[in-house]
Formats: C-alpha cells, structure tokens, sequence
C-alpha cells in the first residue's frame, strides 16, 4: 500500500477568532483518486482546498490539525519551501480563469514562466513544453494560441489554458475549485471529460470542490458532502447517490428539480437556511433543518458511524433516514 | 389598482415581433471600421396568459438581452411589443403603465437592492413612484415581506447586506410584487442561490403565481429547472430562436439539434453511466460575425452544405411546437428532412 | 408543501440591526490612525476658533528689535519672525486662514463637480462625452499652474484665491463623481426602479445620491491638503492672502530670507502645512475603508 496523497487530520479553519469555517475535517485522498467535496456557500469546501495550499492569511486565520501532502507536512513548510511545494506537487484551478491568469501576459509566456521557475530549462524548451501542454488540454490550433492574452480567448478556452497551466511542473495533485461553475452547459462537460481524462492519462490525485452534484458525479470516485465546516457524509460516488444516509444528503438530492415532474408539484426542500458559522449550535448543526432530529441529536455532534466499506455519515439515525428517500421516487437518470 | 385583462384569457398577454438589438462596436485599432453584436437578431414570440415561458441558452445567446428589451430598460434597434393587445409606448399604453404590469427579478440579489435603503423602503419605493402614499405602501411592503416568508418585524428595518443570499432574493420578488404585476421577468433570479434554498424560492414562485395569477418569463441555464417550472420553452442560439414549444415536447422530443445537445449536456447523475462524449466541441461562437445560413452549423452533428447557405426559418414541426432547423423542415433540401410529415431526431 | 413558503425562515440569532452611519462610525471607532487624525484636525480647527483666548500675545504686533529670535527665547516660545511678531500667535492665528482657504474651495468645488458628475453620469451617452471632455481639458493642466495662471489673471486678493482654487478643483471632482454615478447607475437597483417607472429625478434622488456621495465625500476630503498647499503656494507667490495677514503659507513666503539665520523658525509654518494635510488625507483613507459596507 502505498502512502496516501492526501491526508488532512483534523483540520480547524477559525477567522477572526469566531468564524470557525473548517470545524475538524478528515479526509484521505489515495494516489490517483479523485474526490469530490460538495456543499453549500460557507460549508467550509473551499477554505478546506485553500488549506491544502496554505493560502490563507495567517494573521486574520488560525489552521490546526496536520495536512500532509505526497509525505510532506504542509503546516510545517518554511515560506521557501511552500514556493517550491505550490506548483510543483500540487496546484490549483479557479473558477474564473480571467482572474487567475494576469492580463499583461500571453498564456505561452505564463507557461514558460512557471517552467522556467521550478526547473531548469531554456526558454525553448519551455515552449515547446507550453506547446505540448496546449495539445493535451485540446486547445485548437495551440501554436497559435500560445500567443494569445488571456482576455483573447473564450471562456472554455481560458480555462483549458489554466488547466494546462496548472499541469505544467507535473504536479502530483490538483485542486480544483468549482471550475465549471462559472461555465455553458455545453462547455462545462467538455471541461469535466477533459479533466477525467487528464487525471488518468498523468495519474493525478484531484479534490474538486463543487455545489453540483451532478458534475460531481461526471468526475468523482468518492464524495464528501460538507455542511457548516465538517464532512457530514463520505462514500463513493455510487454509495452517495444510490444509497445515501445522511438527511442532508437525502434533501440535496430530493430538492433538486430533476427529469418530468407532474406540473404544479412543489419540489422536496430542505426548510430554513444554513447556520450562521459564528454561531453553531451545540448539536448536529443540521438538526435544525432536520426532519429526523431527536434530542440527542441537539446535545452532542454526532461522530461519524460506518455504514459500509468506505461509507460513513455524521448521523446517529442513519438506521432510520433511507424512509426519508422512499417518500419520492429515486431520481431517474437523465 | 389590479390592472384589468383586457383582452380575454385567449389573447396573449404578450406579444413579440421582430425585436432586434445591435450593439456597435469598435473594430480593429486602426481601420475603426464599426461592427455590430447581434445580440438580439430579430425574435417572435408570445407569452400566454397564466403561463410561464421558460428561456434557456449559453452565454450570448442574448436571453438577458432580450429581458432588457422587453422591459424597455434598453431600446430595440428594431420590433414591437405588444401587451394585451396594446402596443407599448402607445396612447393606449404609455411606456410607465406598462412597467407597472411588468417586473423583473434579477440574478444579483445583492447588486439588485440599494445598499442604504432598509429592505421595507426598496419595497415601498416602486409603489410609491405610482402614486400610493407612504404609509400604504409600507404597509403593503410588509404584507408581501410576510407573503415571501420573511417575518416583517424581524426584516422589514434591515439593510440587505445583512441578509443571506436566499433572504435578499425573497426580498427582489417580493419588490417585484409591489406594484401588482400582471408579468414578472425571472432573469436567472435562481441561479446564484444554493440548491436547498434555489428549491425553496422555486416553490415560493409557485406559490405566488397561483396566489396572484401572475405570468412568468423564466430565463435560466438550469435546465432542470426550467422543465420544472415553464409550462413552455423556448432555446435561444446566437441572438435566434432555435425552438420553441410545450415543455415537455422539448425536452422529450427536442427537433433542433441544438436543444439536443444542450439537454445531453447535463450531468447524468448516474456514477455508472457517466458522459463519455461531449455532445458539442468547442464554445459557442462570438455573437459579432454570426455564422451566415443556420447560426448553428458551425457546431452542428447533422451540417451539411445547405446549412451554411440557407437560414432556416422557425417554423412548426407539430402542434406550436416550432423549430429552425432545415434538418426538421420538409423540402428544405437537407438530406435528413422529412417528405411530408415530422420525423424525431434521435435525442 | 403550499405552507413551506410561508413558514418564516429558521435562523441563528442575528445582531440588532444597525444604520448604515452607524456602521460607519462603528468601524471608523476601530481605526487609531483615523482616529488620531481626526482628532488632530478637531485640535486645530479649535485652535483656529478660539486663536484670540490660546494666542500669547498679538500677532501683528512688530518689534524691530526682537526680530528672529531663535525658537525657546523668553517670552518667544517658538521664536519671533523678519518683524519681530511671536511666532506661536502667528501659527496659531494662521490656522484661521489656512484652514478656511484649503476647506472653503473644496466645499464649493464638492458642490459644483458633484453635480455636474452626477448629471453626466446619469443621463450618459454623448451628453455625458461632451461635458466630460470639456471637463478634460481643465484637468490636462497642472492644478498648480492652473491655479496660478487663474489667479494671475483674476488679480491678486483673498477672494479670487477662493475663486480660482475651486475652479482647479471642480473638474477633479466632476471626474470622480461621473466615474462613481456611471458604476452605481449600472447597478441592478437602478435598472429595477427604471422598470417601475420611476423618472430619473426620483432615481438620482432615492438610489444615486445616497451611494456616490461618500465615495465623493471621501475624496473630497483629501482634496483639502491639496487645496492648503495650492492656497499657500499662492499666498507665497503674492497672489492670495497679502500681508500682514497671519497665513501659514505667507508665513512660509515671507521668512525665507531668513531661511540661513534660523533655519528652524522659517520651517514651522510648513511644519503647520504638512501636519494639517497628513492629518487630512488619513482621515480620508480612514472613511474610505470605513465606508465599505461589505465587510
């Protein structure tokens, strides 16, 4: 067995001193696996990808808990060493690709850059690289294309080019933050199919944070929902969608509007709003929200209980919550 | 103060004739020879009393353009816009009475409400424009703050940036609501919102609409949710109708091939039988040099030489189910078209 | 499920609500640097009202024979000038004129410029292109110069200083409050109360004032350094207050030929200048970052 990409133990995201964002996150990422981390706005998904490359300022945020990345404990770097360590074992894809690229700059020119950075190369042999990369993220006439400025290309084009920027030191592990969100349907499962792909073709380990479901499902061996800073409900894609046990999860995946409904029906919500971070309650932070809560439930925040290899859920009544989903029918596939 | 129906529940409470709108813009650094954004690039359609029209189409396919033009907050190169019967900007209609029957909600909630105002005066503001003075039209702010589920002594005196995204949306349609509008434009009002509050403010829409006997236009990318919540759909193209029709023949028997690949865009949902292909390569074209023929041939699986040089006009392939596709349409010269009656294309 | 929509929404408890100044002021209070320079500003506009009760002795009262006393002589805490005159009650007096001329201008351009900003911003278009182009090319010159120039033409005196400083101000203003009304009329808001049939007076009034008037303010604010140098610059040249006004920039003009025998007292009116503007302009960055609501 070899040792896991990704390992995040306990992870506390706390900002300004009351905001507790990331509230003891774990999570194992193995070599070559792809994880999908879906929640809601403030549900702590994108500050726990963040963490993994330490982006977080550290006067305003204070990180506990232990990251260890590819052997490497990320919470120990050295300023040198986190230079060396974003890039080059693991980087990152944004959603809006125009703020992630700088203006003044064509996207071979950044490439080269980055090569150039992290190793030693000429600057020939750092575009021919670009070029290379151009090729395999399926950019059209890349030659050409090497030369353009960011604000020259179209929005899937953007974001194939900070995908192939990402790729350029051969990271081993990619972070990928909603970076279809922001895109057409139709070039949005371009970019999922393209991602899969890359990630079989260089064996990489991928966290992709996401509040779809379904584009998690197009990418994901494994899904991790988060609710109010903590992983609620982890298992593979299948388990997740075919079995899930957590009442969140259920309510996700019965709200959603989704192939014919009988006109005049009333989607399945999930009542009231997600919890304010400054002030969670002391119990499951979804029992307010939770149809299933008892009083136990209110008291003490559940710990995760097994349900099957790989499958877990912070739910004391996982026992009774698949009758929640037998109320509708199980969403067909499209 | 409810707006009378004029014309019968068989008139169309609106009717659009070939609006266009071209924007100009520079070209080049030198020549500055002035091209034009098709944005909207000459659009019929009607919206029928009670129901609601869902909009769909990627970015540039001028959905939220064309919202803006039906409410005038940007004017038409060209087109007519008749609601109930009336022209706007008509004697019969001036421009202010007709955005009274109107209303738009927008995708921002925060850009959408004024920052310095307290929820219950953004509210009471449209009334008030229209004559109703201040203490009824805060009184009935607060009647529709209780009506779109926010308790009006908690939210009435609170400014917006201290409400969740979902709270401020509930707010925009509850402003929308105001002036008792007989149509309300959904420009994407669902689509920043997370999903467990989005099903929420969908249900709250319903319910509205039954309540008020209102009539939506619900322009969205989400195409879940415009079959859950249009009665019709229409697909927008480059600044084109590319169908339109009941919502269910849309989406179960799609006649353009645009609307096919659209709909097999959606992510499966499935972890067994993921998307293996992409429906459609590359990014839909820039809206300033369309594509001459069909806007879509440059994307398109079924292309064949007719399509660069023919447009195909939007006509009916069964029932009001209308499509511009020559694929579709009988002696059209396309190989696939059918002889005499509508044949399916393969979904 | 009809019921869902009505049921009020469950939430954590949230914080009374507050006003919009409220939150100004509240997170002004956690600024030091701001708050220390406006209380520095305070302190001087103080000394300015009450310069006849603080000042030790009259500040136009010449004595040939006590002239540039270096600062700490007996009965001259900060030394006496070319005339003979204390320093300190000339400072102290010349708070009076420096203040009002760097103040004055700044109100009077923040009038002006703001409405011909907003009106330009707001109604757009080629309106909008002709008012700012010719706004232009005021701002092509060097405020100095065109200050200068200004009031060279106008003549010499205290008021055509006024005058000509608000000038070199208003198309300053004007740019800032055209820039700031274009962003906020591209506002959903706005669109929303153009849909409801709302007339652009109505519109500039509810929606547009009440959000481009801080921004405008704030600059406005750091305008006033500015408007204190220019205002004793021209006072220097001979062009604003005329002696023997007490005037800090007069001051500055008219000690310079002693600038070899007490370096230090032909200094102190300009330390006065640079106080005064540096407590100015972090006041204004206070409020700029206080007046952001996103926080």
């Amino acid at each position: 067995m070899t040792e896991p990409a990704i390992q995040i133990r306990d992870l506390r995201v706390t900002f300004g001193g009351v905001v507790r964002a990331v509230d003891g996150v774990d999570l194992t990422l193995h070599q070559g696996e792809v994880v999908a981390l879906i929640g809601e706005s403030g549900s702590g998904k994108s500050v726990t990808l963040r963490s993994l490359m330490r982006l977080h300022p550290p006067r305003r945020s204070r990180v506990e808990g232990s990251i260890t990345v590819a052997g490497r404990d990320v919470l120990a770097m050295s300023e040198r060493q986190l230079a060396d360590y974003r890039g080059a074992t693991v980087s990152m894809i944004f959603q809006e690709p125009l703020l992630a690229l700088d203006p003044v700059y064509t996207v071979g020119e950044q490439i080269a850059e980055v090569i150039r950075r992290h190793e030693k190369a000429s600057r020939a042999e750092a575009r021919a690289r670009a070029l290379e990369l151009f090729q395999k993220v399926r950019i059209p006439s890349p030659e050409r294309r090497l030369d353009a400025y960011p604000h020259e290309m179209s929005g899937g084009m953007r974001q194939r080019a900070m995908i192939a920027l990402a790729l350029a030191c051969r990271p081993k592990v990619l972070l990928a933050d909603e970076p279809t969100t922001a895109l057409d349907a139709t070039v949005q499962i371009q970019i999922l199919l393209l991602l899969r792909e890359l990630q079989r073709e260089f064996g990489l380990s991928i966290v992709f944070v996401t509040h779809d479901l379904g584009a998690a499902v197009e990418v994901a061996d494994r899904i991790a929902v988060m609710y109010a800073g903590r992983i609620v409900e982890e298992g593979s894609a299948r388990d997740l969608i075919r079995d899930p046990r957590h009442p969140y999860t259920i309510g996700l995946l019965k709200s959603r509007a989704e192939g014919a409904l009988a006109k005049g029906s009333r989607l399945d919500a999930i009542p009231g709003s997600p919890p304010d971070l400054a002030h969670l309650p002391p119990g499951c932070p979804f029992a307010p929200r939770c149809p299933l809560a008892i009083e136990p439930c209110r008291a003490d925040r559940p710990p995760p209980i097994p349900i099957g290899p790989g499958h877990a859920a912070r739910c004391i009544r996982t026992d009774v919550s698949p009758g929640l989903l037998a109320r509708h029918p199980e969403p067909a596939p499209a | 103060m409810i707006p009378e129906d004029r014309g019968g529940p068989a008139q169309p409470l609106l009717t659009v004739k070939g609006l266009l709108k071209h924007f100009p813009v520079k070209k080049g650094l030198f020549g500055g020879a002035s091209a034009k954004v098709r944005a909207v690039d000459g659009i019929d359609f009607e919206v029928l009393k009670g129901e609601t029209l869902g909009v769909v189409g990627e970015s540039g396919c001028g959905k939220s353009t064309t919202a803006r033009l039906l409410l005038s907050l940007i004017d038409p190169t060209a087109g007519e816009i008749v609601f109930d019967g009336e022209r706007v900007g008509s004697r019969a209609l001036s421009l202010k009475e007709f955005r009274r029957q109107c209303q738009m909600v927008f995708q921002d909630s925060y850009s959408s409400l004024n920052p310095r105002l307290t929820i219950e005066a953004s509210i009471a503001f449209a009334p008030q424009v229209h004559g109703v003075p201040r203490k009824e039209a805060v009184g009935r702010a607060r009647d529709l703050l209780a009506r779109v589920g926010l308790e009006p002594r908690r939210f009435a005196e609170r400014y917006p940036h201290e409400l969740s995204g979902g709270q401020r949306q509930r707010v925009n349609i509850a402003r929308a609501l105001a002036l008792q509008p007989r149509l309300v434009i959904l420009d994407e009002a669902v689509s920043a919102l997370d999903k467990s509050v989005e099903a929420q403010v969908l249900n709250l829409l319903l319910d509205l609409k039954e309540e008020f006997g209102l009539t939506y236009i619900f322009i969205s990318h989400d195409l879940n949710v415009v079959r859950f919540i249009s009665d019709r759909v229409m697909v927008m193209y480059l600044g084109k109708v590319a169908e339109i029709g009941g919502s269910e023949e849309v989406f179960e028997r799609a006649q353009h091939p645009y609307t096919a690949a659209l709909l097999s865009s959606m992510p499966s949902l499935d972890p067994d039988n993921r998307t293996e292909v992409a429906p459609l390569a590359g990014d839909p074209p820039n809206p300033i040099d369309p594509p001459p023929g069909c806007r879509f041939h440059t994307r398109c699986a079924l292309v064949e030489p007719v399509c660069s040089a023919k447009e195909p006009p939007l006509a009916a392939t069964e029932g009001s189910h209308r499509a511009a596709c020559l694929a579709v349409q009988p002696g059209s010269g396309h190989s696939l078209a059918p002889a005499a009656t509508s044949v399916e294309l393969a979904a | 499920m009809a019921a869902l929509a009505q049921q009020s929404i469950v939430e954590a408890p949230q914080p009374k609500t507050t006003g919009y100044w409220t939150g100004v002021w509240r997170r002004l209070r956690r600024d030091p640097v701001a708050i220390f320079a406006g209380l520095v500003i305070l302190a001087l506009i103080l000394m300015a009202i009450f310069a006849p009760y603080i000042a030790p002795a009259d500040p136009y009262r010449a004595s040939s024979l006590r002239r540039l006393r270096p600062i700490g002589t007996a009965g001259y805490p900060l030394g006496s000038d070319e005339l003979g005159r204390d320093m300190l009650s000339r400072l102290i007096f010349g708070a009076r004129l420096s203040l009002f001329m760097g103040i004055t201008p700044v109100i009077l351009a923040f009038g002006i410029g703001s409405a011909i900003g907003i009106f330009a911003g707001y109604v757009g278009g080629w309106v909008n292109t002709a008012i700012m182009r010719t706004i232009d090319v005021f701002y092509a010159f060097p405020s100095v110069l065109l200050a200068v120039a200004l009031s060279g033409a106008l003549g010499a005196g205290f008021g055509n200083a006024l005058v000509s400083l608000t000038v070199v101000f208003v198309p300053q203003i004007a740019r800032v409050a055209e820039a700031v009304t274009t962003q906020v009329r591209s506002r959903d808001y706005v669109e929303a109360a153009r849909a409801s049939g709302a007339g652009g007076f109505t519109i500039v009034r509810v929606h547009v004032l009440g959000n481009v008037l801080g921004p405008i303010f704030v600059y406005a604010t750091s305008l006033i350094s500015v408007s204190m140098i220019l205002a004793s610059g021209l006072s220097f040249l001979g062009l604003g207050v005329r002696p023997p006004e007490p005037e800090w920039g007069l001051m500055l003009n008219t000690l310079r030929t002693a600038i070899y025998v007490q370096p230090w007292l032909a200094a102190l009116p300009g330390v006065m200048i640079f106080i005064t503007s540096i407590a100015f302009n972090l006041l204004a960055d206070g409020l700029r970052s206080a007046m952001d609501v996103k926080q």
